[in-house]
C-alpha cells in the first residue's frame, strides 16, 4: 500500500483529493488577501498573532486527530481530556505544587486517558466512535470531580506569557511555533515513513493491512495514546493561555477539530488525505472566524458559514465521484478506476 | 510500548504457515525489555531534572495585586462628554433576553450623548469565548469596552491589553478581577440581593421547609456571590426552619434549567421553595411548575424580568420576584464609559459623574458604582413594567 499521492494506484481519485487540498489552500489565500484588502484591522501583527494563538489547542489536537481519522478511527474525548487536564493543573497548582512538577503529571494523565481509549478500542474491539463518546462524558465528569465548579487562576506570569506571547517580531505565538515543529514531524511520519503508509493501509482495508503484517492494534493503541498526550498538553496550554483552570474548559472543541480534519480533505472512512490539507483547513477556520468577527458578523452567521464549509467539504468529493461515474457510463467505456477503488 | 497479550494470532491462519506463539513472544520480549527500561529511565531523568530546577509554585509567584485598575492622569469632573465616542457591549452571551435589554438601553444612552454603540458577543456563555471578541474590539479601536464577564480571570489578559491601548473598560452585571477594568457597575449591592431573596421566599412559605437554589453556571461570579449571602442570611435564627438542601445549576440554558427543576422536585418531594437568581432559570422553573402537579405547592421566587414572568404571576404560579431595572443598568454603564473616555473619571473611589437622567453617581470602594435597590414585582405592580 502506498500513500504517495502521485504514484498511487488509485490515480484519478487521489488526483482529485490533491485538488481538494489545493482548493482549501486557495480559499485560505483568498480569505487572507480579501481580509487584508477589506478590513484594515485584519493583517496586522497584533491581530494575526491573536487569531493564530486562538487556534493553539485546535491546531495541536488536529495533528493526532488527522492520524486517527486516516486510519479510520476518531477520538471524540479530546476536549474532555483537555478539560480534565486543565482542571487537574488548576487543582495541583492551587495545592501549592510547582508548575514544573504539575506539567509532567498532567501529561501522564493525558497518556492514561488515551491509553484507556486505545485499550477499549483495540483489546475489546469496540468502535472508536462509541468508546470515545463514552469517555468524552467520563473524562468531563472526572474534570468536575477534580475541580468541581471552581475556577483557579493566578498562574505564574512567566508561563502564561509563554502561552500568550509571540516570537519577537513575528505574529507567531509560542504554542503555534511548537505546533509548526510538531506538524513537520507528523507530516514526515504520515507521508514519508512506513508507519504512515501503514496508517493509510489500515484506513483503506483493515483486514488486508492485518494480513500484510501490519501491527494494526498496536498502531491504533499508540495513536490513541498520542492523542491523549497532545490533548493533555493542549489542556495545559489552554489553562495558561486564559489564565483560568476550569472543568468546563474546551467544551465542544472536539467538533471544531474534527471539522478542520474533514475540511482538510481527510476521508472520514479513513485511508485518504494529507496533513497539508488539514493545516490549511485549521488556518482557514481560524482566519475566517477572525475576519467575520472583525466585520461584526453575528455568531449565528459564523456558525452557519463554518457548517456550510464543512458540508461542502464532505459533499464535493462525493459529487465529483458521482459525476465521473456518470460520465464513464455515458461513454460506455470501462469502469472508471476511482469508482472501483475501495 | 504496552502489551497485555502476545501478538494476536490470525483468526484463520493460512494452513501452510506454522504459528509458534511461544517462540514469537520470547522474541518480542527480548526486544521489548530494554526499550521499556529506556522509557522509564528517561521519564525518571526528566522528572529529576525538572525537580532540580526548584520550581514555580503558587506561593513563590504571588505577584498579582488585587487593587482596582485606577487610571493614570487626573480626573476632571467638569470635562465635557466627548462627541462621537465608539463603545461596545460584550454581554455574557447574545440572545439572552436580559442581556439584550441591558445592552439596548446602553446603546440608546450612547445616542443621547452623541456616541455610537453596538453589542457583540458569543452565543455560549463559556469562559473563553469572550476573549476573541475582546481582541476584535481592540483591533476595531473602540473608545470603551463594556463587559459582563463569564469568568473573572479568563478575560483579564486581553482586557489589560485593551487598557494599555487607552481603551476604557467598564464591567457591568458580572465583574472581572478588579485590576482588569476601570469601573464596575453593580446592579445592586450583592448583599442586598442575596438577603432580600431569602426574605422574599421566607415571607411566602412562612419561614419553614426545605428549599433549593437554581443558579446559572457554577462559575457565574454574581450568582455565586448572591448565593453566599443567601446562605449567610439563612443562618439567622428567624430562618432556622428553612433548610437549603441543594444548589442546582441550569447553566443559563432554558432546557437544562427546566430539567434541573424537574430533577429537584423529584429528588426532594418535601421541597417548599426554590430561589432562582437568574432570569433564564426562573422562567424555565416557572414553566415546569406551571405544567406539573407541584403547582401551588412549591413557591418559586428569584430574579426575573416582568415580561417573562407576567403570565406566571397572573396565573398564580409565582407570587413575587425581584429585579433591578436592567434598562437603568445599561444606561448607567453607558454613561460611565463615556465619563471615563472623556476624562471626567478615572475609576478612583470618590470620583463623581453625571449619568443623564439617573443623576450624579459616585464611585465607591474597589471602583464600584451601585445602581440601587432591587424592585419587587407582584400581581399589583407588574403591569407598570415592560422589559
Amino acid at each position: 500500500m502506498t500513500t504517495d499521492t502521485k504514484s498511487a494506484p488509485r490515480g484519478l481519485s487521489l488526483g482529485r483529493l490533491l485538488r481538494w487540498e489545493t482548493a482549501v489552500t486557495a480559499l485560505l489565500v483568498i480569505v487572507f488577501a480579501g481580509g487584508a484588502g477589506f478590513s484594515p484591522d485584519f493583517a496586522n501583527t497584533d491581530n494575526l498573532s491573536f487569531a493564530l494563538g486562538d487556534l493553539s489547542e485546535i491546531a495541536l489536537i488536529a495533528l493526532p486527530m488527522t492520524l486517527l481519522v486516516v486510519c479510520g478511527q476518531v477520538d471524540l474525548s479530546v476536549a474532555s481530556v483537555l478539560g480534565l487536564c486543565s482542571a487537574l493543573t488548576g487543582k495541583l497548582w492551587d495545592g501549592g505544587m510547582a508548575i514544573e512538577t504539575i506539567i509532567p503529571i498532567v501529561l501522564v494523565v493525558g497518556v492514561v486517558c488515551g491509553l484507556v481509549n486505545g485499550l477499549l478500542v483495540t483489546r475489546l474491539g469496540l468502535p472508536s466512535l462509541a468508546v470515545t463518546i463514552g469517555t468524552m462524558t467520563l473524562y468531563r465528569g472526572l474534570a468536575y470531580v477534580v475541580l468541581g465548579t471552581e475556577a483557579i487562576s493566578e498562574f505564574p506570569t512567566r508561563y502564561t506569557n509563554l502561552a500568550t506571547e509571540s516570537i519577537p517580531g513575528m505574529p507567531i505565538p509560542y504554542p503555534i511555533a511548537l505546533f509548526a515543529v510538531l506538524a513537520i514531524i507528523t507530516a514526515v511520519v504520515l507521508h514519508a515513513t512506513g508507519v504512515g503508509r501503514s496508517l493509510f493501509a489500515i484506513g483503506s482495508q483493515e483486514d488486508a493491512a492485518y494480513f500484510a503484517g501490519i501491527r494494526v492494534k498496536r498502531l491504533k493503541l499508540v495513536l490513541f495514546v498520542v492523542s491523549g498526550l497532545v490533548a493533555g498538553f493542549a489542556g495545559i496550554v489552554f489553562t495558561l493561555r486564559y489564565g483560568s483552570a476550569r472543568a468546563d474548559n474546551g467544551l465542544g472543541l472536539e467538533l471544531t477539530v474534527i471539522a478542520a480534519v474533514l475540511l482538510g480533505g481527510i476521508d472520514f472512512d479513513g485511508g485518504k488525505g494529507t496533513l497539508g490539507g488539514v493545516i490549511a483547513a485549521v488556518l482557514l477556520i481560524g482566519l475566517l472566524r477572525n475576519l467575520l468577527m472583525l466585520n461584526d458578523v453575528s455568531t449565528e452567521v459564523q456558525s452557519i458559514v463554518t457548517g456550510l464549509l464543512l458540508i461542502i467539504s464532505v459533499l464535493t468529493p462525493r459529487l465529483i465521484a458521482v459525476v465521473r461515474e456518470a460520465q464513464g457510463r455515458r461513454r460506455g467505456a470501462r469502469p472508471v478506476p476511482s469508482a472501483a477503488a475501495p | 510500548m504496552i502489551r497485555l497479550r502476545p501478538l494476536p494470532r490470525p483468526k484463520n491462519p493460512p494452513q501452510s504457515t506454522t504459528w509458534n506463539p511461544e517462540r514469537h513472544s520470547v522474541m518480542t520480549l527480548r526486544l521489548r525489555a530494554p526499550r521499556r527500561l529506556v522509557a522509564v529511565a528517561s521519564a525518571g531523568a526528566l522528572a529529576l531534572s525538572l525537580a532540580a530546577c526548584g520550581g514555580t509554585t503558587k506561593d513563590s509567584s504571588s505577584d498579582s495585586g488585587n487593587k482596582a485598575a485606577a487610571g493614570d492622569g487626573k480626573a476632571d469632573p467638569n470635562a465635557p462628554l466627548k462627541k462621537g465616542l465608539k463603545i461596545a457591549f460584550l454581554p455574557k452571551q447574545v440572545n439572552n433576553p436580559y442581556e439584550t435589554i441591558v445592552d439596548n438601553a446602553g446603546i440608546a444612552a450612547a445616542k443621547e450623548y452623541g456616541g455610537s454603540a453596538k453589542e457583540v458577543g458569543p452565543s455560549d456563555a463559556s469562559a473563553s469565548s469572550q476573549v476573541s471578541y475582546i481582541n476584535t474590539l481592540i483591533q476595531q479601536r473602540h473608545d470603551a469596552i463594556l463587559i459582563a464577564a463569564n469568568d473573572q480571570n479568563a478575560v483579564c489578559g486581553p482586557l489589560k491589553q485593551a487598557m494599555a491601548k487607552k481603551i476604557k473598560v467598564v464591567a457591568y452585571d458580572s465583574d472581572t478581577a478588579p485590576e482588569c477594568r476601570n469601573v464596575f457597575i453593580n446592579q445592586a449591592s450583592s448583599e442586598e440581593i442575596g438577603r432580600s431573596e431569602v426574605k422574599l421566599l421566607a415571607d411566602q412559605i412562612g419561614g419553614k421547609g426545605d428549599i433549593a437554589i437554581l443558579s446559572a453556571t457554577a462559575n457565574a461570579t454574581n450568582q455565586n456571590t448572591w448565593i453566599k449571602y443567601m446562605q449567610d442570611e439563612l443562618k439567622k435564627p428567624e430562618y432556622s426552619g428553612m433548610k437549603l438542601v441543594k444548589i442546582a445549576y441550569g447553566d443559563d440554558d432554558d432546557q437544562k434549567s427546566f430539567q434541573q427543576t424537574q430533577g429537584l422536585l423529584q429528588a426532594y418531594p418535601n421541597l417548599k421553595g426554590i430561589i432562582s437568581p437568574t432570569t433564564v432559570g426562573i422562567a424555565a422553573a416557572a414553566r415546569y411548575i406551571d405544567g406539573s402537579k407541584y403547582k401551588g405547592k412549591v413557591t418559586l421566587t428569584g430574579l426575573g424580568t416582568p415580561d417573562q414572568m407576567r403570565k406566571f404571576i397572573k396565573d398564580g404560579t409565582v407570587k413575587s420576584f425581584e429585579l433591578w431595572d436592567p434598562k437603568n443598568l445599561g444606561y448607567l454603564a453607558s454613561y460611565a464609559a463615556a465619563a471615563l473616555s472623556s476624562g471626567q473619571i478615572t475609576g478612583k473611589q470618590g470620583e463623581t459623574f453625571k449619568a443623564g437622567k439617573l443623576g450624579e453617581r459616585t464611585i465607591g470602594a474597589n471602583g464600584e458604582v451601585i445602581l440601587g435597590p432591587p424592585t419587587v414585582f407582584d400581581a399589583k405592580n407588574i403591569d407598570q413594567y415592560h422589559f
